[in-house]
């Protein structure tokens, strides 16, 4: 037990001297470690978003909307690919009632070729030989396509994991912040923007669709039936709150000319008049597109549709042709600036809500930081005092112990580039409270066997040996619980988890080999008779 | 140098003569705390009832009057206003509005605005969840309890024997029930970081308890002939001295964070270094006499450990 070779001596030093410095850059100021020469490891303590201060925000996606989107996608592939065959397969009665597409073949003799033409439009999900749709025939003419809920899922996943990208080139364009967007569980995106102070300006960046779409104005509806809200066939009616003819909704065409999807670039701009407005720059596909359009429809009104709402509706005066327009409506620089960046990013693919939000100020988290700080080092010195009088010699060592100890937690924290929260610093300080019990534990066990009458070197020996199963049984209920609190968790709490973890690691591992070491060099070299304990 | 003993060498007190009493005042507070929850309820924090809280930190004292007026002039409902740490900190507590989430945070918004604008210099701590999150957090929360729990309890049982992972979970149902019966017996705010406390105090309560279980099956392999309540008095007076040195370290390190950390985790850490404190008590008056009550005796290592009990040689110097 005492009997330690010089190679494990340096080695154990070492160990303890590269793990403690490891915690300097964390300790200096950002400006300091950042004039460092590049080849010095300057990896810092990551502050969670309650220190540093700053926004946090969980956006929840709307299955039904989902869904809803994939049945209306599906009636339009379906539509066209019918239509495409020759001769064309004319449908009738189509419906998506009941979260399923059902639609009658008019010729009973074509709806095996309907069938099979629906069932093409589906895929493979997973091993089992399901599909996303089932198709099914009802009433010898009838076909039910109905999503399957693994079809479902996937595409929920897909999704998801568009939505974050996209959410992170809207708060991040130029991909220089330090923004961490990540998905939580099946169908949540979690999103912490250090810095920012306004939770709300966050949420409409992230939240809005930005769905944007140009359809032609249907022409042939009367005032009487827009009122009614009943749209003529191929057309929908929608909300158009800045209506110049005071009605506030509009009846556009269902199919659209072109959509956000072919842009190459939006950005905040001016019209003629002054007014605030966003360029849009088309791409090949997109250009060609609009050209043809406006073309064919010169004279004709046009919608500008952004998720649903139309936000202006101006006339074709000429065919627009080299892929360049602007969109304008009550738009303020700000939020025409905003659009210009989430036309950028892209749509979401689904709508999200926020579910969860908070946000710190940055003088906040600096006072925690500050009396966070005060408290660790008021729970060292105290600790470190009541083990000197409690212990003498063994007590310096064990302080020494804890020195080194408190070191490692914050230099393996930044080697691994972990998260310090609030509540971890709670859990540093328990931690330092906590370290010394293997040490107590030791120290106890060698004053009790001192006492029964063993001799010193004796009593040091059993009384690290027989205190070590202590100490791991002792230890690993808090490892049981640090596990689980890690595992259920939240943000700050999971940070918390994590200090307690490291602190027990490394709590250990000083108790078992650094004081250990400190007690038996001393012992070999003062050959003490009785010691005092 | 002569040094601080807070138990004297030698020290035998005979814990487990009152182990009745103890158990029975155990078992009235349990019970009233349970009681206590159950009728006076917790003072939930809107991570787990849904709704908004604002901490608003002012660069000077500002009169907490003055903010209810300013509040109640902005028609968002009836926001609870109250000093929170400090004379320049307050929190304003709103339930989820009416109209949905979208009316929260417009409420928030405009309170916020509201006092941005009278206050310069006001920092905000804003947080808001749905209810349903709000829901999902506190199963979530009881759910992880009760998993660390039973987690540990099965270790113990498997380390030990089933008296042990018995005894260890009684001890924790204890402690938990005990803190809970201080928070709705305070009404200090019971949130997330509270629920952290509570797992930390499941992982460390158990500490004392395992070192005594850990001494307690020493002894009963050194001396088999011995009765177990005084065998159980020679384990918990030899553990004694290091019980109460590593629960006075633990509570020093807490206390520091109680007196001067940061206003915003005081529940957390108060529940720490009460959750110690009662844990140090259970580990010697709750998880000890039930072994008693469960029937352990010297035979209980010998089945699995026969072959090495056997070996160990019988006692020598007296406890």
């Amino acid at each position: 037990m005492l009997d330690f070779p010089r190679w494990k001596v340096w080695s154990i030093s070492l160990i303890c001297l590269l793990v403690s410095l490891l915690a300097v850059p964390s300790l200096l100021p950002e400006r300091t470690v950042n004039q460092w020469p590049g080849w010095v490891p300057s990896a810092r303590i990551n502050l969670g978003l309650d220190l540093a201060g700053g926004s946090y925000l969980l956006m929840e996606a709307d299955i039904a909307d989902l869904a809803r989107q994939q049945l209306e996608a599906m009636e339009e592939t379906i539509r066209t690919e019918l239509r495409r065959e020759s001769p064309r397969i004319a449908i009738g009665e189509i419906s998506t009632q009941g979260g399923q597409l059902s639609f009658m073949v008019s010729d009973v003799s074509r709806v095996d070729r309907a069938r099979e033409i629906a069932y093409n439009q589906t895929e493979p999900v997973g091993f089992g030989g399901s599909r996303t749709w089932t198709v099914n025939v009802l009433d010898s003419n009838r076909i039910v396509m109905t999503p399957t809920p693994a079809g479902l899922d996937q595409a929920l996943d897909t999704a998801l994991d568009t939505a974050r990208e996209v959410i992170r080139r809207r708060i991040d364009p130029s991909g220089t912040r330090e923004v961490s967007v990540i998905r939580k569980g099946e169908r949540r995106i979690e999103i912490q923007v250090p810095g920012e102070q306004d939770p709300e300006r966050l949420k409409v960046m992230v939240g809005k669709t930005a769905r944007l779409e140009f359809r032609l104005v249907s022409d042939d509806i009367n005032p009487e039936m827009l009122r009614q809200g009943r749209a003529p066939a191929g057309s929908v009616i929608l909300p158009y709150p800045d209506d110049p003819a005071g009605v506030g909704r509009i009846a556009v065409q269902r199919r659209s000319m072109v959509t956000g999807e072919q842009i190459n670039t939006a950005k905040q701009g001016f019209t003629q008049a002054g007014a605030p407005a966003v360029d849009l720059n088309f791409n090949t596909q997109g250009a060609r597109r609009f050209g043809t359009a406006t073309q064919q429809n010169s004279g004709k009104l046009f919608a500008i549709i952004l998720d649903d709402v139309v936000i202006s509706a101006p006339r074709i005066d000429q065919p627009i042709l080299g892929g360049q327009a602007q969109i304008y409506g009550s738009f303020t620089v700000e939020s025409a600036n905003d659009l210009a960046v989430q036309l950028n990013a892209g749509r979401l693919p689904i709508e999200l809500s926020g579910i969860q939000e908070s946000s710190v100020g940055p003088e906040l988290g600096a006072d925690s930081i500050y009396w966070g700080t005060i408290a660790s080092i008021g729970a060292v010195v105290a600790v470190v005092l009541f083990m000197l009088v409690t212990y003498g010699r063994f007590g310096v060592y064990a302080m020494i112990g804890l020195v080194i100890n408190a070191l490692m937690i914050l230099g393996i924290m930044a080697l691994f580039n972990a998260t310090l929260t609030l509540p971890g610093i709670a859990g540093f300080v328990l931690t330092i409270g906590a370290a010394v019990d293997a040490n107590v534990l030791i120290n106890e066990r060698i004053r009790e066997e001192q006492r029964k009458g063993r001799k010193t070197l004796d009593a040091i020996e059993t009384g690290y040996r027989e205190a070590s199963t202590a100490i791991f049984d002792a230890n690993i209920t808090n490892v049981i619980a640090a596990v689980i609190m890690y595992l259920f968790g939240s943000g700050p709490i999971s940070g918390f988890a994590v200090v307690l973890m490291i602190g027990i690691i490394t709590s250990v591992f000083t108790a078992v080999n650094v004081t250990r070491m400190l007690v038996a060099l001393w012992v070999r070299k003062a050959r003490p008779r009785l010691l005092n304990i | 140098m002569r040094l601080l003993k807070l138990v004297p060498d030698n020290t035998n007190l005979d814990f487990m003569r009152w182990r009745n009493i103890a158990l029975i005042l155990s078992i009235i507070v349990t019970l009233g705390s349970i009681a206590l929850v159950a009728v006076r309820g917790l003072n939930l924090g809107v991570d787990f009832v849904g709704g908004q809280s604002i901490q608003v930190a002012f660069d000077r004292p500002v009169p907490i009057e003055d903010i209810r007026g300013l509040v109640r002039g902005l028609d968002v409902g009836e926001p609870n206003v109250q000093q929170f740490g400090g004379p320049n900190r307050l929190q304003i507590k709103m339930g989820p509005a009416d109209g949905g989430d979208a009316a929260t945070t417009a409420a928030t918004t405009k309170i916020r605005t509201a006092i941005a604008d009278q206050y310069k210099g006001a920092e905000f701590l804003v947080e808001s969840v749905t209810p349903k999150v709000g829901r999902e957090l506190y199963r979530d929360g009881a759910i992880s309890i009760a998993l660390a729990m039973l987690g540990i309890a099965i270790y113990i049982w498997f380390r030990f024997e089933w008296q042990f992972g018995v005894g260890a979970l009684v001890t924790l149902f204890h402690d938990v029930a005990m803190t809970l019966g201080f928070f709705s017996l305070t009404q200090l705010e019971f949130d997330l970081n509270v629920v952290a406390a509570i797992l930390t105090i499941v992982g460390y309560s158990l500490n004392d308890t395992v070192v005594i279980y850990d001494r307690i099956r020493e002894n009963l392999r050194k001396y088999r002939k011995m009765e177990i309540v005084p065998l159980l008095n020679l384990s918990l007076n030899e553990t004694l001295s290091r019980t109460i040195v590593t629960s006075t370290s633990i509570m020093l390190a807490l206390a520091i964070l109680v007196l001067v950390g940061p206003k915003v985790i005081f529940g957390l850490s108060i529940a720490i270094l009460l959750g110690i404190f009662v844990g140090t008590y259970s580990s010697i008056y709750i998880s000890s006499p039930i072994l008693v009550w469960l029937g352990v005796g010297p035979d209980s290592f010998i089945s699995r450990s026969s072959t090495q009990a056997e070996r160990v040689a019988p006692p020598t110097e007296g406890g």
